[in-house]
């Protein structure tokens, strides 16, 4: 898991104020909690190593995720990273260098204006593509590694800071349409630092072929003003437990796309079974530079990367994802072995009344 | 520790609209509620359709959670995916039928 993806953002000094407002938040929505409507606390906990070119470091992390409904219509939100990180010291020295922090990666409040209209506000993750804002969460990462493009078109931090316009324009048994259209004000504060920018992606989905496709488009309304372009594809054929994923996004500057595709069979027990829980991925990727201006996170050159990975979904939410990834570069190839266990949790804030 | 201030000064606000959304809500509880659209009645399925065509698709399906917090997740995946008020509301009777 490198520490580097997009969406989060150091808090660095203020880290006291991310615990606080998580603490103070359940406080504020005890109050009214229906039967249904406790508040949750889910997320993951994990340990990962990764060795890449012979360097291994070492991860401890929690990704708690608070879920807070106040009344039928308004829902509070918040996501947090917590990072501990270490490594060999190097250069002949024994023992290790740790490093650690928390972070805020998103903070929204989400009121339901209609029953196809979605009002959020706050710091929120930007929903380009699709990778930043359904899969980044380690508890639903396949691989520890996001995709090499996974900072085009998320700007820098993968929040944005102001209101988003969401939900299901169309939903018919044999289509539907969805929408997501946000604009995000210019924020250097330590805990939402966000871009000025507009953006939006729209999905059509097939429910009877389960297949996806959707547009994204963002602008940075700031400094070089870049336009991101996106598009998606996902395909899970009905009955099956094959799942295939891919995204293209383009910037100015740099362009990639990765495609992934992950399997479980149920061929031998169901999904359940021992070998049913074995869950064998497969993801290639492959990054371009488009110019030598480098206004992104893509590696500085054309990068070329083919991701094997076998996973296995233990009982009681737990999942041991591993990896071999082979990265072909100019600047030089490199092997990248990751192994990690997770563990999601999900409860009740506190007892229900 | 600049920011502390403000930051409070918005959760104390949250927390008085909280507690006032509560009072109303306390005040609303006494005439009889209205009963909900039947969504599962006319489609006993669609409320598993949905987990499996939102939920399911992104991540498995988390293990022996409590209805006290079904209305919640189901609030959260409303978010998340998207999801129209009636596929809301089928959801909601799938994970607390």
């Amino acid at each position: 898991m490198q520490p580097s993806i997009s969406q989060i953002r150091f808090l660095g000094k203020p880290r006291i104020i991310g615990l606080m407002t998580f603490a103070l938040f359940l406080l504020c929505t005890s109050w009214q909690s229906r039967a249904q409507d406790t508040p949750l606390l889910s997320g993951g906990g994990g340990f990962f190593t990764n060795t890449t070119g012979g360097n291994t470091n070492y991860q401890f992390v929690i990704e708690p995720l608070l879920a807070a409904p106040v009344g039928k219509h308004f829902l509070i939100e918040s996501r947090a990273y917590l990072d501990e990180s270490y490594s060999p010291k190097g250069d002949g020295q024994s023992g290790y260098s740790g490093t650690g922090f928390i972070a805020l990666t998103y903070l929204q409040g989400s009121y339901f204006l209609s029953p196809h209209v979605t009002v959020t506000g706050g710091s929120f993750l930007l929903p380009f593509n699709t990778y930043n804002d359904r899969l980044s969460p380690i508890w639903i990462s396949n691989f520890q590694d996001g995709p090499l493009i996974s900072s085009l078109g998320t700007l820098s931090t993968g929040t944005g800071l102001g209101g988003m316009l969401a939900g299901s324009a169309v939903s018919k048994p044999k289509y539907s349409i969805d929408y997501k259209a946000w604009f995000s004000a210019r924020s250097g504060n330590e805990q939402f630092d966000t871009q000025r920018s507009a953006g939006a992606r729209a999905s059509l989905y097939l429910p009877e072929k389960r297949l996806e496709v959707g547009l994204s488009y963002d602008k940075q309304l700031q400094g070089v003003r870049e336009h991101f372009y996106g598009a998606h594809a996902w395909w899970e054929p009905a009955n099956t437990a094959f799942r295939l994923r891919s995204e293209f996004a383009r910037g100015f500057h740099a362009q990639g796309y990765w495609i992934e595709a992950d399997y479980r069979t149920q061929a031998f027990g169901g999904l359940n079974s021992w070998i049913g829980r074995f869950e064998p991925l497969f993801r290639i990727q492959q990054s371009f530079r488009r110019d030598t201006i480098a206004s992104d996170g893509l590696p500085l050159v054309n990068t070329q990367r083919a991701d094997f990975g076998l996973d296995y979904n233990l009982l009681h939410s737990t999942r041991i994802i591993t990896s071999y990834s082979r990265q072909f570069a100019s600047t030089g190839d490199e092997n990248i072995w990751e192994t990690g266990i997770v563990y999601r949790f999900l409860f009740p804030a506190w007892k229900a009344r | 520790m600049k920011f502390a201030a403000p930051l409070l000064s918005v959760l104390l606000v949250l927390a008085a609209a909280t507690t006032a959304t509560g009072q109303t809500k306390t005040k609303q509880q006494s005439p009889p509620s209205k009963p909900s659209p039947p969504v599962h009645a006319v489609n006993p399925d669609r409320g598993q359709q949905v987990f499996k065509q939102n939920c399911s698709r992104c991540h498995n399906a988390p293990e022996g959670f409590g209805p006290s917090i079904s209305g919640t997740i189901a609030m959260h995946m409303r978010v998340r995916a998207n999801l129209s008020k009636d596929d809301y509301t089928a959801l909601l009777r799938f994970l607390n039928p």
